[in-house]
């Protein structure tokens, strides 16, 4: 809601007035949902095989757990094959412009506090055009949940690669192989200092939803890359680490407050390193202690960054799972406070506000 | 001290209004006032003297006093160029007299120049017989040989032509200043706020408001605060008892309408119209913004204005700034987003993105030099095309422009209606020259401006026949279409960027309904037009031949130069548009009814271009791009030249006269 509580009633606003005319007509807010309440009629237009289904289905699947009203939630999105997301999904949407998506979810999210923002963006859309107003969302902490689909190329533009393209990647752009140093998403994230960072896979319905339940209780601007596999322009691009063969081998698992152990038989972990890094180790042959145990809460993102840096660009070990979760007053809750503090010498007089300082009278 | 003294000759090269009456002074001199009915005064310094604080507080004493006013305030881009150089001279030249005047006047009757650089760039405007002080202590073979004078203006007889005055006003004031406690450097800095002492006793300017300021500006460092009204004081007094200044002038207060007046620039009125657009339409105001110059202010004024539900948002570019407004739109708040040309240019694709979903917001270009970074503070108005046309498609906003700085608060709250109204992005067009510039404003009362909340009417029922919610079903009048807002239970829909579906806001790619769209948005803009009023035509004969038609800022000078023409016995019609898109409906036979049309503007003709694609009519461009506003004088002779050879007869009224260039015709 936005009225002000602080004992003098503004008038309704016409936003309080339409919310308040709503509840009379549909009774109190309907939270208790399925997964099928959150689908709309659109038919779905990804390619067959796309993993963009997979989220999709595992959005539409954990929603109803979160309590929130369909008209409370909105998705934001900008361009490309991810971006299409909002029109399939039955909440309030805005399936924007290249990159802006973090830009226009920041002033709605600022603006209507009583609202659950959500971004949907690419590899594309948030770290290239986009980059930008990544960046500057992560750092100011507005409650907004990014969902970033990290398929490491262009698929809606029909297969260039992209900035998180690993280098001498050969494409339709690049048929030589691409010159250029991919971004870690996760490690940007953490560079600008977003206060929730985390990773999942599109096809681990299990992870994912437990990364995007808790993406969506925090506070503040959550980011989580989601690898997702386009079968079209870039099949098989996270094969390494969905094969049973090799995924546990590749993969380590965040859990918060457990030992960074894992590989068959637990047989590898992460250890400490000079300078505050961390490396890979063969359990066996180090003790117990050294072995760093995932603290997703420390304050400080060196650590949460150490971890981001494991993995190579040809994804052995990466880490999945919730990196960094830490509290931090967020933007429109300071931007609300401030209004408020401002009321407390008495709400806005425009008569005052016209007349301003120095006036003088003209008599008749 | 050198100088002549200024006893014999008003500075009113005109012949303006002039009476003498003696009075004595303390000290037994005898001093005479004298009254005059307008002076255009400018205050030039280095860009670190303070002179646009020295106009601003001389204005708002004089508005107080209650003459009409207009000022011009003139500054390099650079906060501090070199000390001492032409680039880093700064200006302020303010109109004041006792009847409304237009403009801030062609050319100064009095020049302040606190320094070499500050003469060598202004004096060649000043008329000969102008009033000239100079700060004699600046006149210094370093500062001379920096602006290249060989030798010392003061001594070489080089300034005959005018009254000269020159007053070591920086040892004035560090002499006054001995026992404050401040350094040498310190004290030197208070020199402004002596010129202002003198200029306040030689106009007879109320001095309380100053005192008022000073203590409030520098509450914190009452030291300060003190010296600077130390020096206030003395250069007050020293007018009062100096022999080098025996005159001083009476400018009564202009008639103006009763009631309750303030001094106001353009971009604080704009503000204040933008608050009032939110309390009027009872929406919450959010301001998505990037610093550019010279829309910053508006920024600036309204994250003071928190208590009135005014949420501003500094974004990381100007991309985000309206990204970000037009996010809070589709909440339900009235989005704006503040910037000037290079801002708007990187705004055009969400401009798109809000005519395609329509949404209402604001975006206001406080227009500058251009193209590129341009002249950031210099006036222009060059981006009527760019607000028109600068974006991809067929992309139709409204755009409105107000003509003077009161006038801003008019035009915000006007962008705000259309804007809301018609679920439409309003592209607001002020600039540079109004956005300094300040004049009274009459303040209204709150109650009686527009009522904008039936133009808001949130969707919270289903509209479509099957009891499902159709966004894109349009009022029949306005043509605007549904607007439901997040929270509002049954109405989820999803808009975005795509071409949508007639009535249901689905994704569409069906050529017929492309096209019907297409039409329909430009219909919606040009429906407005019959919710605005009729062409604002000036001609007081009612059967002039000739038209004036102008947008924006050129109001002023175009006003003074028609009143020139009709004092010369001519006729001559003005015609101001507020509206630009649309224009108002009468347009077309308005200017059908002139034999011929001119067309004065800051860019190379983009109005013209405009009415001559509409409207078939051949109208006379007359253009300048010189980053200053127009001088009615120069206008004048190009209206006169069309009105003798459309009509020969004509030529044989007065000519226009041209020495009245500070004449009281602004
Ligand atoms: S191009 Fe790739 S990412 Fe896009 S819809 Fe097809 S499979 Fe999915």
């Amino acid at each position: 809601m936005t009225t002000v509580e602080l004992g003098m009633p503004d008038a309704p606003t016409p936003i309080d007035a339409a919310i308040a005319r709503s509840l009379e007509q549909h009774g109190p807010k309907q939270t208790e949902l399925k997964g099928k309440d959150f689908k709309t009629d659109q038919e779905v237009r990804w390619c067959p095989g796309c993993g963009d289904y997979v989220i999709l289905n595992a959005v539409q699947s954990f929603l109803p757990s979160l309590g929130i009203a369909r008209e409370d939630m909105v998705i934001v999105s900008g361009i490309g094959c991810s971006s299409r997301f909002p029109y399939y999904m039955n909440t309030y949407g805005m399936h924007s412009i290249h990159g802006r998506a973090p830009a226009i979810a920041t002033g709605l999210a600022a603006s209507r506090p009583d609202l659950s923002v959500w971004v949907v963006t690419g590899d594309g859309d948030a770290l290239s055009i986009g980059g930008n107003h990544l960046i500057h969302a992560l750092r100011r902490n507005v409650n907004m949940t990014i969902l970033l689909f990290n398929n490491r190329i262009y698929g809606l533009t029909k297969g260039q690669y992209s900035p998180t393209s690993e280098v001498g990647k050969v494409t339709k752009s690049t048929p030589m192989g691409s010159l250029d140093h991919p971004f870690n998403p996760v490690s940007l994230a953490l560079g600008a200092d977003a206060t929730f960072v985390g990773r999942a896979m599109d096809s681990d319905r299990k992870g994912l939803t437990e990364v995007l339940r808790q993406a969506a209780e925090h506070q503040g601007t959550s980011l989580v890359e989601i690898y997702q596999n386009c079968n079209i322009f870039n099949d098989g691009a996270f094969e390494l680490l969905k094969d049973p063969a090799t995924g546990p081998m590749w993969t380590i698992p965040l859990e918060h407050g457990k030992p960074l152990v894992f590989g068959p038989d637990g047989a590898s972990c992460v250890v400490r390193e000079d300078f505050g890094g961390l490396r890979i180790a063969e359990t066996n042959q180090v003790d117990p202690s050294e072995i760093v145990v995932h603290d997703a809460t420390r304050e400080d993102p060196s650590y949460a960054f150490a971890l981001s840096r494991l993995s190579s660009q040809d994804l052995r070990y990466t880490p999945m799972g919730v990196f960094r979760k830490v509290r931090k007053p967020s933007y429109e809750a300071m931007m609300a406070e401030q209004l408020d503090e401002a009321r407390l010498q008495g709400p806005g007089d425009l008569d005052a506000l016209l007349a301003g300082g120095d006036t003088w009278e003209v008599k008749a | 001290m050198t100088g002549t003294n200024p006893t014999v000759a008003p500075p009113n090269p005109d012949g303006a209004l002039a009476t003498s009456v003696s009075s004595s002074a303390p000290g037994g001199l005898v001093k005479s006032v004298v009254e005059l009915d307008r002076v255009v005064i400018r205050l030039a310094g280095d860009s670190g003297d303070g002179m646009q604080l020295t106009g601003n507080r001389f204005t708002s004493e004089t508005a107080s006093f209650g003459n009409d006013l207009k000022t011009l305030p003139n500054f390099p881009a650079e906060i501090r160029a070199p000390t001492g150089t032409l680039p880093g001279v700064s200006s302020f030249q303010l109109q004041f007299a006792d009847h409304d005047v237009m403009t801030p006047g062609d050319a100064p009757d009095v020049l302040v120049a606190m320094n070499p650089a500050a003469l060598k760039a202004n004096l060649a405007e000043l008329p000969g017989g102008g009033l000239l002080i100079l700060d004699s202590d600046e006149f210094t073979p370093r500062n001379l040989a920096k602006v290249g004078y060989a030798t010392n203006p003061i001594e070489d007889g080089s300034l005959e032509g005018w009254q000269t005055v020159s007053v070591p006003l920086t040892s004035m004031t560090t002499d006054a200043l001995k026992d404050s406690g401040l350094g040498k450097k310190e004290a030197e800095r208070s020199k402004n706020m002596f010129t202002l002492g003198l200029l306040s006793w030689m106009y007879h300017r109320p001095t309380e408001g100053t005192i008022r300021f000073l203590e409030r500006q520098f509450r914190r460092k009452p030291e300060i605060a003190a010296a600077n009204i130390a020096a206030f004081r003395a250069g007050y007094n020293y007018g009062d008892t100096t022999e080098a200044f025996a005159v001083s002038y009476e400018i009564k207060p202009a008639p103006m309408k009763p009631g309750r007046y303030r001094n106001i620039s353009g971009n604080q009125a704009l503000a204040l119209g933008l608050v009032a657009a939110g309390q009027r339409s009872g929406l919450p105001i959010f301001l998505g913004a990037y610093p550019i110059t010279p829309a910053s202010d508006i920024l600036h004024e309204l994250s003071r204005h928190k208590s009135f539900g005014v949420r501003t948002f500094q974004a990381e570019d100007e991309i985000a700034g309206i990204g970000a407004a037009l996010g809070a739109s589709f909440g339900g708040a009235l989005g704006i987003t503040t910037t000037s040309g290079p801002g708007v240019a990187l705004k055009a694709e969400t401009i798109g993105l809000a005519v395609m979903t329509e949404l209402p917001l604001v975006i206001v270009d406080v227009q500058r030099g251009g193209p590129s970074t341009g002249l950031p503070t210099k006036t222009e108005q060059s981006d009527l095309l760019q607000a028109m046309f600068g974006r991809n498609g067929e992309a139709p906003v409204p755009v409105i422009a107000p003509r003077s700085p009161g006038d801003c608060f008019d035009a915000a709250v006007e962008a705000a209606r259309i804007a809301l109204a018609y679920r439409t992005p309003v592209m607001l067009l002020s600039d540079g020259y109004l956005a300094n510039g300040a004049e009274p404003w009459a303040i209204p009362d709150a109650d009686s401006l527009p009522d904008l909340t039936p133009a808001v009417a949130f969707a919270t029922e289903p509209n479509g026949e099957d009891g499902e919610f159709l966004p894109y079903l349009r009022d029949e009048e306005t043509l605007a279409r549904a607007w439901a807002i997040p929270g509002t239970a049954g109405m989820q829909h999803r808009i975005g960027g795509l071409e949508k579906a007639d009535r249901t806001g689905n994704i569409s790619y069906d050529p017929a309904n492309h096209d019907f769209m297409t039409r329909t948005r430009q219909a919606k803009i040009d429906g407005i037009a019959a919710t605005i009023p009729p062409t604002d035509v000036e001609d007081p004969d009612g059967d002039a031949r000739v038209a004036v038609i102008g947008w924006g800022s050129t109001y002023g000078p175009i006003g003074a130069a028609c009143r020139r023409i009709r004092s010369s016995g001519r006729k001559v019609a003005q015609i101001h548009l507020r509206h630009i898109n649309p224009f108002p409906a009468d347009l077309g036979e308005v200017l059908a009814r002139y034999d011929r049309v001119i067309c004065p503007e800051m860019n190379l003709g983009q109005l013209a271009l405009l009415l001559r694609a509409k409207y078939l009519v051949d109208v006379q461009s007359h253009t300048q791009v010189r980053g200053m506003p127009f001088r009615s004088a120069e206008l004048a002779a190009v209206i006169q030249d069309a009105i003798d050879t459309a009509d020969p007869a004509a030529a044989n009224s007065t000519a226009v006269n041209p020495t009245a260039v500070n004449g009281a015709l602004q």
